[in-house]
């Protein structure tokens, strides 16, 4: 549905989308609906966060402060800067204007007068892009003032980033919106009532944003029918790692089991180096690992599918959760502790250095990672970073403090075996290349 | 040294980006004039620079240091000419990403994160580019280097080198 002309190159100019039926949700919604009536359509959608979180989209607009008489912004999250996630770039690459049309239906919805997309400084190329697809919508009139004769006016802008994960946190996105740091802010407030300028703000994913047109299309209902339970509608995954076909796909959410779109040729087509998948990482780098078989199966030996809650099915101790669809499979060569070590590190340098839990705990688990890694570490260093994750979780004012927690407990849950090894096998882990040189290194 | 004043473009172009903020919140603009700043009057935000973009925007020139050494993407050290920006974070560490850069570092004769004697190339790892289904990947300026070989790196920095006359 939201790929469905993602391969045709006239999509990207706003005639070739309008003959391809772009635009119509603007027509619809600002000619014949009320915002309420918008807000009404996503809410019985069912839409949830495409951004991680999955939290319903509906929802989080209805608690937007209507009564200030402040202005209010709708800023559109293009930050996409956790591991494994690319379906963002693939979509405002390809589709630009069904995010602008978004944008639109979506500020509409909300009363906003002015909006932002605000885009990871990294893809420059697509600010220019998404500024080129803006340009034009001004010029035929699906921008500006009084847009198709509605009454209704707004401006889009997109804004770029400067490098940095923890911007994607979307209290910290609003700071660096303002020109600041991105520190995130301790909620309450939560930007529904104090967000940009310290005005009511709503702040979504892009997937979530392109969504809207569609919902309006064919209706909250017929979307919500797609789908199984609460995941409805359909949901970007971008696969990479050890996979004969990394990409973005489009699955319908319930509907793909975790068998299928690992090895089916119609999503990744299986392992690409010939050595069987040990573990999966299905949401993006901050949701717990999965060994291979749990992947497959839940606990309860049931198959498992790719929605939100098949992948949490088992909570974290044998389950994950689908995040931003950013999926990466390893196979046997791959080694658990430098997946690890690698990841922390990441966090680590992401890390804004507002808490000390979060700022002293990944560094100290990322040396604690390198020195196991680089067979120099001690049997007591496995719990030592249980522990650590531990008193991070929770104790930390946004979530990377967390992000950063749940690879560490998961890896060592599912894969303690490998830590082990690197403390009794010294020797055998010196080459950094150990998970590839010497399977034997790495027994099941 | 450039002299520390926009070009009437990119003067315009400022003005540009200040019409996307309220007239009050001049300060929003900073990303956006920062990485304009480095592209034409870089490749490093020397402190004058900074202090310049400050004057205008009409902020204190602290409000810029804290801003630019903050972001990755802006140099407040002097960088080479070209900044070459692998990635190496997990899913890419899958895919070659560790090899890519061993070899760029052999190939230059730098540790990563150093810069070149003829202060050509920077070598400086980078985090995850959103690009991890085309792994190994590196970032050059604005241009993306996606599914890279050694013999396309090889190609890549001979093409650079052309580009500054060496
Ligand atoms: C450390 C961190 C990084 C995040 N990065 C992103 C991101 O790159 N893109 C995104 O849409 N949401 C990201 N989020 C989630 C946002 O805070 C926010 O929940 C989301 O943009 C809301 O949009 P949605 O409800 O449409 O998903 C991140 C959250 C955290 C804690
Ligand atoms: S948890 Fe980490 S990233 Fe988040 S505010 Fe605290 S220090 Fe910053
Ligand atoms: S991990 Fe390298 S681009 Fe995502």
């Amino acid at each position: 549905m939201i790929l469905e002309h993602a391969g045709n190159a006239e999509a990207r100019t706003l005639a070739g989308w309008r003959k391809l039926g772009g635009y119509a949700s603007v027509e619809k919604a600002l000619k014949g609906m009320t915002p309420e009536q918008v807000g009404e359509e996503v809410k019985k959608a069912g839409l949830r966060g495409r951004g991680g979180a999955g939290f319903p989209a509906g929802l989080k607009w209805s608690f937007l402060d209507r009564k200030s008489d402040k202005p209010r912004y709708l800023v559109c999250n293009a930050d996409e800067s956790e591991p494994g996630t690319f379906k963002d770039r693939y979509l405002m690459e390809h589709l630009p204007h069904l995010l602008v049309e978004g944008m639109i239906v979506s500020s509409f919805a909300l009363g906003a007068k002015t909006s932002y997309i605000y885009i990871r400084g990294e893809y420059m190329y697509l600010l220019r892009l998404l500024e080129k697809a803006i340009g034009e919508a001004y010029a035929a009139g699906y921008l500006g003032n009084d847009i198709l004769g509605s009454g209704y006016s707004l401006d889009l802008h997109v804004h770029p980033g400067g490098g940095a994960y923890i911007c994607g946190e979307e209290t910290a996105l609003l700071e660096s919106l303002e020109g600041k740091r991105g520190n995130p802010r301790i909620k309450p407030p939560f930007p529904a009532s104090q967000g940009l300028y310290g005005c009511p703000t709503v702040v979504n994913n892009v997937e979530t944003i392109a969504t809207v047109p569609h919902v309006l299309r064919m209706g909250g209902e017929a979307y919500a029918a797609i789908g199984v339970g609460k995941s409805t509608g359909t949901k970007l995954i971008s696969a990479s790692g050890h996979i004969k076909r990394p990409g973005v796909y489009e699955i319908e959410l319930g509907k793909v089991s975790c068998e299928e779109f690992l090895l089916s040729d119609a999503f990744c087509g299986g392992p690409k180096n010939g050595r069987p998948i040990k573990a999966v990482i299905p949401g993006g780098s901050s949701v717990p690992v999965l060994p291979l078989a749990l992947f497959l199966k839940t606990a309860k030996g049931e198959a498992r599918m790719m929605s939100y809650e098949s992948l949490a099915d088992g909570g974290f101790v044998s389950g994950t959760s689908l995040g931003s669809g950013g999926f990466f499979a390893m196979d046997e060569s791959a080694c658990m502790v430098r997946n690890l070590w690698n990841l922390t590190r990441f966090y680590h340098h992401e890390s804004c250095g507002q808490c000390s839990p979060c700022r002293e705990g990944t560094g100290w688990m990322e040396k604690v990672l390198h020195r196991l890694e680089a067979g120099q570490g001690r049997l007591s260093d496995i719990d030592l970073l249980v522990d650590i994750a531990k008193k991070i979780e929770g104790n930390t004012i946004c979530p990377l403090g967390d992000a950063a927690a749940w690879p560490v407990a998961s890896h060592i849950r599912h894969f303690r075996h490998e830590f082990e090894y690197h403390v009794k096998y010294p020797e055998k882990v010196k080459d950094p290349r150990h998970g590839e040189r010497e399977p034997v290194a790495m027994p099941k | 040294m450039p002299e520390l004043r926009f070009s009437p473009a990119a003067l315009a172009e400022v003005k540009r980006l200040l019409a996307h903020y309220p007239a009050d919140r001049k300060k929003s603009a900073l990303l956006p004039v920062l990485h304009l700043a480095q592209n034409e009057l870089g490749p490093h935000l020397s402190v004058p620079l900074m202090d310049y973009v400050a004057g205008l925007l009409e902020i204190t020139p602290i409000e810029v240091y804290e801003v630019a050494s903050f972001y990755t993407m802006f140099n407040t050290r002097p960088v080479g000419r070209f900044k070459l920006e692998p990635c190496r974070t997990g899913p890419c560490a899958l895919n070659g990403a560790e090899d890519l850069i061993a070899y760029l570092e052999k190939k230059l004769g730098i540790r990563d994160g150093e810069t070149t004697a003829d202060g050509l190339f920077t070598l400086k790892s980078t985090e995850c580019l959103g690009s991890c289904g085309s792994a190994p990947v590196m970032q050059i300026g604005e241009d993306y280097h996606e599914n890279l070989t050694f013999a396309e790196v090889d190609r890549l920095l001979e093409n650079l080198k052309q580009r500054a006359g060496r």
